[in-house]
């Protein structure tokens, strides 16, 4: 063997390890994600995945929400890359997928089963029907009531109650001396506190933030009834302070039985019935959200769903991770090693076929049946230029929607009227719609 | 001659010193108490003071979904490391200040200060680019050269403060004995201003312990100090209260013993020059 064929042998074997190392080589994807039991659960659980894709690590950033969304916005908006998957709602989708700041999820795996994500849920995470999120789990509103204290109160709550059925289940119930307020609604001002429950609301009594053209409409009767109605309920059966009160402090009051109805998210039906958290547990009734014969119920749809920005340096990697962690095996994997209450909820079809689940959460077809009666394309029952049933997906809507929110806000702590607080927020809208160019001068 | 102090006014001095003491500890002071706390015992109304189910369950919670100790050796390096750059330029700075002052040295002074009034939110996106050009995101170097320039302006000011009470005649013996400029101030300067120069010390470090926006904005994993650590167990949905308090709990609790054990020379340095 000659010196040439020796060193040619030599570089080769050299060449061929160093290929070998970089099939091996690991990829680290980064995980953005907020703070809630079902993301805690699934950190817990992500050896499985790491275990079956061992080219894969995870790291795991998690952060409080608005923060979450400060970090993650700032970061796509920059290009950064910081992260391979992040955890957002349904309001970024939509916004953030036509601005082509997330990575299309059309192509996932035929055992993904794309089909069997709930369809409102499904069309509330795509644009144009590409999908540009998978929903790691999904929650509606619902009416959380008291049984004992109902049938005390000798009212009765339909599983489809109207507004005037909730008003009059709130004066019999409440009994202030006694520490029980007939109704607690969230009242802290905030897009996603206040004002996702107003504008559910609203929808229910007809109204709408914009008509097609843009206009603000909360000069309409509709806007007026139903603020009237939320104040006169607050006023006479609602918790001191309301005002400051969002969705873990509602929750707080009705587990120490102190209210008689909550109406929140589905989500919270867990909590309620929680008897290591609830001192009611065993006393819960669930109903869909109110409506008042106008074709909608006041019932919101949100899912914290996992999405891969486009600046990401692993897509392939991010979308296996996201496959994984939404798939019907991630559901089994919970169920066998924490039962089946606590499977994410409000993503899957087959989840509320399974007898099991349904078996183990007794909130289980009120919240499918809340989800479906959702359809963010077509949220109110006049048309509208935008989509989202509890927001209104632009950009311009995170800023606008906690300002009005501190109207209401300020009219629940007494400081305006109804009137004022409509006033100010059609002039806040007018100003922000046209300064943003959506109206034309 | 002393002033002679009545008892019942030295006793009502004391309790109004406790009461006011008592008012700035009580928020730190219920941290610690939740942190104790079962989560619905956290929030419950009426409060529960001291008779609640006490458990360090929190902390076990805490500590099992988060690795403590890679936020609070980042914590450690970001601050000291900042503190210990920002001196490096803040001495020979606050020297020239202060013994050579020029017609500007004011203005100056008033525009290094006016730039703490700006919000830092207002130069995120420019810093941020910078950081994703230079390749400093989520590392050590870039956060301890930020809170560095954050913290700089503080520097400048208390090190010329407590410079301009030394007399300039002995910096000027030590020149007539043949001491070069570095020597002056390494050797004259610096043993004569240490008071001042703990304090300063203590101080930045507290800054840059506690800074919570760009370490949280700027890092991910590797760099993440305790800011970061706390911010993740705030929770939009369920119950959070006392796990937050044992992580706001076991975040403080460093540089709250640090602040106690050196309070002497904090005080010291902060009322230097202030009695002559």
């Amino acid at each position: 063997m000659t010196m040439l064929t020796r060193a040619l042998l030599g570089a080769t074997a050299l060449c061929a390890c160093g290929f070998a190392a970089a099939a091996q080589e690991t990829t680290t994807l980064t995980i953005a994600t907020v703070n809630n039991g079902d993301m805690i659960r699934m950190q817990g659980l992500a050896d499985a995945f790491t275990e079956a894709n061992p080219n894969i690590e995870l790291e795991w950033v998690t952060l409080e929400e608005n923060v979450l969304r400060q970090n993650v916005t700032t970061d796509i908006a920059t290009n950064g890359g910081q992260y391979d998957v992040i955890t957002i709602g349904t309001y970024e989708v939509p916004i953030w997928g036509r601005q082509n700041w997330l990575v299309p999820l059309n192509d996932l795996p035929a055992e993904y089963d794309v089909d069997d994500l709930l369809p409102p849920i499904r069309a509330g995470l795509s644009v144009d029907d590409t999908l540009y999120a998978v929903p790691f789990y999904g929650e509606s509103s619902f009416v959380m009531y008291r049984k004992d204290l109902a049938e005390a109160a000798g009212v009765t709550i339909p599983e489809q109650p109207t507004w005037d059925e909730i008003k009059a289940a709130a004066a019999a119930m409440n009994d202030p001396d006694a520490g029980i307020h007939g109704i607690c609604l969230r009242g802290k001002a905030g897009w996603g506190e206040n004002m996702a429950f107003l504008t559910t609301m609203a929808n229910s009594y007809g109204a709408r933030w914009f008509d097609e053209n843009w206009q603000p409409q909360f000069d309409s009767p509709e806007w007026k009834a139903a603020i009237t109605d939320y104040l006169d309920l607050m006023n006479n059966y609602g918790p001191p302070g309301a005002s400051s009160n969002g969705f873990n402090e509602n929750l707080t009051l009705f587990q120490q039985g102190k209210c008689g109805m909550w109406i929140d998210a589905t989500v919270a039906g867990s909590f309620v019935t929680d008897p290591n958290n609830s001192t009611v547990a065993d006393q819960v009734g669930f109903a869909l959200a109110p409506d008042a014969g106008q074709g909608k119920r006041a019932n919101w749809l949100w899912a914290w769903s996992l999405a891969i920005p486009s600046s990401s340096d692993a897509p392939e990697e991010a979308k296996q991770f996201l496959a994984w962690a939404t798939s019907k095996d991630y559901a089994n994997l919970v169920a066998e090693t924490e039962g089946w209450a606590n499977v994410p909820p409000g993503t899957r079809t087959s989840l509320y076929e399974n007898p099991d689940y349904v078996a183990a959460a007794p909130f289980a077809q009120m919240t499918i049946d809340s989800i479906n009666a959702a359809d963010p394309n077509q949220p109110t029952r006049d048309p509208v230029p935008y989509t989202g049933v509890q927001f209104v997906a632009i950009p311009e809507f995170q800023g606008l929607g906690t300002t009005v929110g501190q109207e209401f806000s300020a009219a629940l702590a007494g400081q305006k009227t109804a009137d004022e607080a409509l006033a100010a927020a059609q002039e806040l809208a007018l100003q922000e719609m046209t300064s943003a160019g959506y109206i034309q001068q | 001659m002393a002033r002679a102090v009545s008892t019942s006014r030295k006793a009502v001095n004391t309790a109004l010193a406790w009461g006011v003491a008592l008012l700035i500890a009580f928020p730190i002071l219920w941290t610690f108490l939740t942190s104790f706390k079962p989560e619905p015992q956290a929030v419950a109304s009426p409060p529960v003071w001291f008779g609640f189910d006490w458990t360090v369950r929190n902390y076990v919670d805490v500590q099992n979904q988060r690795d403590y100790f890679d936020y609070f050796w980042n914590s450690v390096i970001l601050a000291l490391g900042s503190t210990a750059l920002g001196l490096v330029i803040a001495i020979p700075a606050a020297w020239s200040m202060a013994f050579v002052p020029g017609r500007r040295t004011k203005d100056l002074l008033m525009w290094m200060l006016s730039t703490k009034m700006m919000p830092g939110v207002a130069v995120l996106v420019p810093i941020y680019l910078i950081f994703i050009q230079l390749g400093l995101l989520d590392t050590r170097i870039g956060l301890v050269v930020v809170l560095m320039l954050i913290n700089l302006p503080i520097i400048v000011w208390m090190l010329y403060t407590y410079f301009r009470e030394i007399p300039g005649e002995i910096l000027e013996a030590a020149r007539m004995d043949g001491a070069s400029l570095g020597r002056e101030i390494l050797y004259v300067l610096t043993p004569m201003a240490i008071p001042g120069i703990a304090s300063t010390v203590l101080l930045n470090i507290i800054l840059a312990w506690n800074e919570a926006f760009w370490t949280i904005v700027l890092t991910t994993t590797n760099a993440a100090p305790l800011t970061k650590f706390i911010s993740g167990f705030s929770s939009p949905q369920g119950l959070f209260y006392a796990k937050l308090s044992a992580a706001s709990t076991m975040a403080i609790a460093p540089i709250l013993i640090m602040g106690w054990f050196s309070q002497k020379q904090l005080v010291r340095g902060l009322t230097f020059g202030a009695v002559k």
